[in-house]
């Protein structure tokens, strides 16, 4: 009798694993797709909102969900960089070029139901230009000198002097126009007039966004949206590869692209966006300050082998602070071919034939950065310039590199739309101290628009000109889907990744 | 067990958690950099990254910042988030506890469900063939790191058969069977490494019984080997098995972290993890404080209940 009670015992693991087994596939068998269910589209990214209040929060990864999805504004960027009518029908300039009229697309009506009135833009441009939001979007509209609303359709806005940058501007989230009902709770619920409504936040896992049925424009193509977090790369590769997700947002280990390459499920799109990554040099240090020790540098690095190398191949080399996408863009990554002999005439020159040691410290948590510095490190070796490389945390780089300028060079993407003027700054960490340069970046601001371009390009050349930097290469912008999604912008030229024309046909 | 001995048991664990407590508050202020800079990064102006410091209380005294949070801890109040919808440290971790619990709980389940019989099974059948085959499993499982299981585990089920789910992690009440499954890969992973290790306690623990003298004893009275084992043996298993499953536990909690990376769960790790890349100093002090705490406790409890299983142990405390 006693003898068999083990049996029972054994017999009674099995049955709980076997049925725990079985209760398991029972689940996971597919449901059968019911024509009534809703389109729902799955969106992998690593950049996690901070907060659901774009005008409050810094990140990136709010305007990357709400903007244009959610949120509208007067006027928005299209994927080639152009800028285009959204909620205003169209906007005509004053002769001396300070006051813009804008006339508001009268069907246009916020998620709940309220118009969208000249009453509204006025109520979020004072709100962005008031104390409560972040220092960003104060900055952008504080050449504005005052908003009026002329009647229900019409909004005037007075610049205190000309600005072709602040119409740009206020396409992104420093100009969107809030539904003023909802204003106290934007970073609970965020209020808008775009085709999406704002579902849920799971922090850490998702954010959902709703098909707006009230939307005043034509409607998005899909039902639900959810975007996705990963904090690790890879797990967001498994779960496409897993079936998961429908588009991986950007895909931020191009190495790991191959697993994609099975073109029956998978579409890869390569494309551009706004981060130069740029060697950025100390113009304090009294070696970088000679023009022909910069250009040495320049000479003296194989950028496409670097691109190889860093970052699998992808990501094009562009030779100034401009992306492909903006109207004044040139290729200017032919300015210095590499040519490590012509390096060395220009260090001797310089006075730097016994050799030069500069030090290269770099943030550890960017992945393109430590791997770049050694390459760099590698090839300045061979031209007689030893260079130290040291990473840092974040934190550490901000304090020590980008706040107290202790650094001979850097690396760092500068991922802001239109950053060049941040070489006009002499404050900024670089200390590039160039009055002609600024005077031609304010000119092409407040000068007519036609006259911009060919002056941006002038600013663009002088930069490259006077190797004020190394632009190493451009982030691309590699985006992941299934073979069934369709209707996505190549190029990332806002801060929004627009969802207004994705279809899917599954 | 008396009361005296109770008593400064009880003292004992204060004292360590309020230790603790004072080293994680050190540990996190002592991090590089300014927190208000990095949290605003490379596009705040001074003004806005004093403004923070100000909000954020980093202006005054260490002392009295430490005594101020241990005081909100103790009535259960975290302190307030830099991120999110809602700014309320417990509102944001209590979900994630539930993630990490089960996943920590079902993985010392199974650890326990598979380790006892491959154990038990290993040392009676030692000298035979299928015995050293069950002692080389667990040598073999022992030697995976549950990482690298929950890689493999992932390209063979997720991936190639697509059978299970990888991440999108789905919370239990709004579909249990999809949170079951989800949860399947995850437990098993950090289930592998735990059973094997467990394997080989109970292994050397039934083997130490075989040779004592009561079970020769038992034996010869009619009982079977496995009868005799589990009528008499299981507490005496049981005793030396508990403090490696304490340890187990606590094992189990820090490797959830990387775990919870891999799947993408919504557990207390991948949380921490977040907050130390935002510099969210509040939420990394409030998990880490947890996860320390809960270690201390689960050993604490250990200890007591040596007494439980064993009455030998009760009895020579209440003699003494």
């Amino acid at each position: 009798m006693e003898a068999r009670r083990p049996r029972r015992l054994v017999a009674a693991w099995l049955c709980l694993m076997a049925s725990a087994a079985v209760a398991l596939t029972a689940c996971s068998r597919p449901e059968q797709p019911s024509p009534n269910e809703p389109v729902v589209l799955n969106i992998g990214a690593t950049l996690e909102p901070e907060g659901l209040d774009p005008s409050t929060v810094n990140g990136a990864g709010t305007p990357f969900v709400l903007l244009y999805n959610v949120y509208e504004t007067l006027v928005r960027i299209d994927g080639e960089g152009e800028i285009q009518p959204l909620l205003a029908r169209d906007y005509t300039l004053s002769e001396d070029r300070t006051v813009y009229t804008f006339n508001l697309d009268g069907k246009a009506k916020f998620a709940s139901d309220a118009p969208v009135t000249a009453d509204a833009v006025v109520t979020s441009f004072e709100r962005a230009m008031g104390d409560e939001g972040t220092s960003q979007v104060r900055g952008k509209m504080e050449v504005v000198d005052s908003v009026t609303a002329v009647d229900d359709d019409t909004v005037q806005v007075t610049l205190k002097e000309p600005s072709n940058e602040w119409l740009y501007n206020v396409a992104g989230p420093a100009g969107i126009i809030y539904d003023p009902a909802g204003m106290d709770t934007l970073n609970e619920e965020p209020a808008g007039s775009g085709p999406f409504a704002f579902g849920e936040w799971q922090t850490g896992q998702f954010v959902k966004l709703v098909r707006n049925e009230r939307y005043w424009g034509t409607g998005p193509r899909v039902d639900e949206v959810f975007f996705r977090y990963y904090a690790d790369p890879n797990a967001m590769n498994t779960a496409m590869l897993s079936g998961q997700l429908d588009i991986i947002s950007n895909l931020t280990v191009p190495q790991s692209i191959d697993q994609f390459s099975d073109t029956s499920r998978f579409t890869v799109t390569e494309g551009t966006t706004d981060g130069e990554v740029v060697l950025g040099f100390n113009h304090d240090n009294e070696a970088l300050a000679q023009l022909p020790v910069r250009q040495a540098i320049n000479h003296a690095i194989d950028r496409q082998a670097l691109v190889e190398s860093v970052w699998g191949g992808k990501g094009v080399l562009i030779g100034s602070m401009v992306a492909p996408t903006d109207p004044w863009f040139e290729d200017l990554s032919d300015t210095y071919p590499f040519d490590q002999d012509k390096a060395r005439t220009l260090l001797t020159e310089a006075g730097y034939a016994s050799g030069l040691t500069l030090r290269l410290r770099v943030p550890n948590t960017v992945p393109y950065a430590p791997p770049a510095a050694r390459f760099i490190a590698a090839q300045l070796a061979e031209v007689g310039v030893t260079v130290k490389v040291d990473e840092l945390d974040f934190a550490s780089w901000l304090k020590e590199v980008y706040t107290a300028g202790d650094y001979d060079m850097s690396i760092v993407a500068h991922v802001e739309p239109h950053d060049i003027s941040n070489f006009a700054n002499p404050e900024y960490y670089w200390h590039y101290d160039n009055p002609e340069f600024a005077a031609l970046i304010e000119k092409a601001d407040e000068g007519p628009v036609d006259e911009e371009v060919p002056l941006m390009k002038e600013a663009a050349r002088m930069l490259a000109d006077d190797a004020a930097a190394d632009w190493l290469f451009l982030l691309p912008n590699l985006v992941i889907t299934t073979t069934e999604v369709s209707g996505l912008q190549k190029n990332a030229t806002s801060l929004a990744f627009d969802l207004t024309t994705v279809a899917t046909n599954r | 067990m008396s009361w005296r001995t109770l008593g400064l048991r009880l003292g004992g664990l204060v004292i360590s958690l309020l230790v603790a407590s004072l080293l994680i508050f050190l540990a996190t202020n002592a991090l590089p950099g300014d927190i208000a800079q990095v949290i605003l990064g490379t596009n705040a102006s001074l003004g806005e990254v004093d403004a923070l410091r100000e909000r954020l209380g980093l202006n005054r005294p260490l002392g009295t910042r430490y005594v101020e949070w241990l005081a909100g801890v103790l009535r259960g109040d975290f302190g307030t988030s830099m991120i999110g919808q809602r700014h309320d440290v417990v509102s944001q971790i209590a979900p994630r506890l539930g993630v990490s619990l089960w996943l920590v709980g079902l993985a010392m389940v199974l650890a326990v469900l598979i380790a006892l019989p491959l154990g038990a099974f290993a040392a009676v059948r030692r000298r035979h063939v299928s015995g050293f085959v069950a002692s080389a499993v667990a040598q073999i499982g022992l030697s995976i790191p549950a990482f690298w299981a929950a890689i493999w585990l992932v390209v063979l089920f997720a991936v190639t058969l697509r059978w299970l789910p990888a991440t999108n992690y789905v919370s239990s009440p709004d579909d249990v069977g999809q949170w079951a499954l989800h949860l399947v890969l995850p437990v098993t992973s950090l289930a592998i490494v735990q059973a094997s290790i467990l394997s080989r306690y109970v292994r050397s623990a039934v083997i130490e019984v075989l040779g004592e003298d009561w079970f020769r004893t038992a034996r010869s009275v009619g009982w079977s080997t496995w009868g005799a084992l589990l009528r008499h043996g299981s507490r005496n298993i049981a005793i030396s098995l508990l403090t490696v499953i304490g340890l187990q536990l606590s094992t189990l909690l820090v490797g959830a972290i990387i775990i919870e990376q891999v799947f993408a769960l919504p557990g207390l790790g991948s949380r921490l993890i977040m907050a130390v890349n935002q510099r969210d100093l509040v939420v990394v002090q409030a998990i880490v404080l947890l996860l320390v705490w809960a270690v201390l406790v689960i050993n604490f409890i250990v200890d007591f209940t040596y007494q439980l299983v064993d009455p030998r142990l009760r009895r020579v405390e209440a003699t003494s």
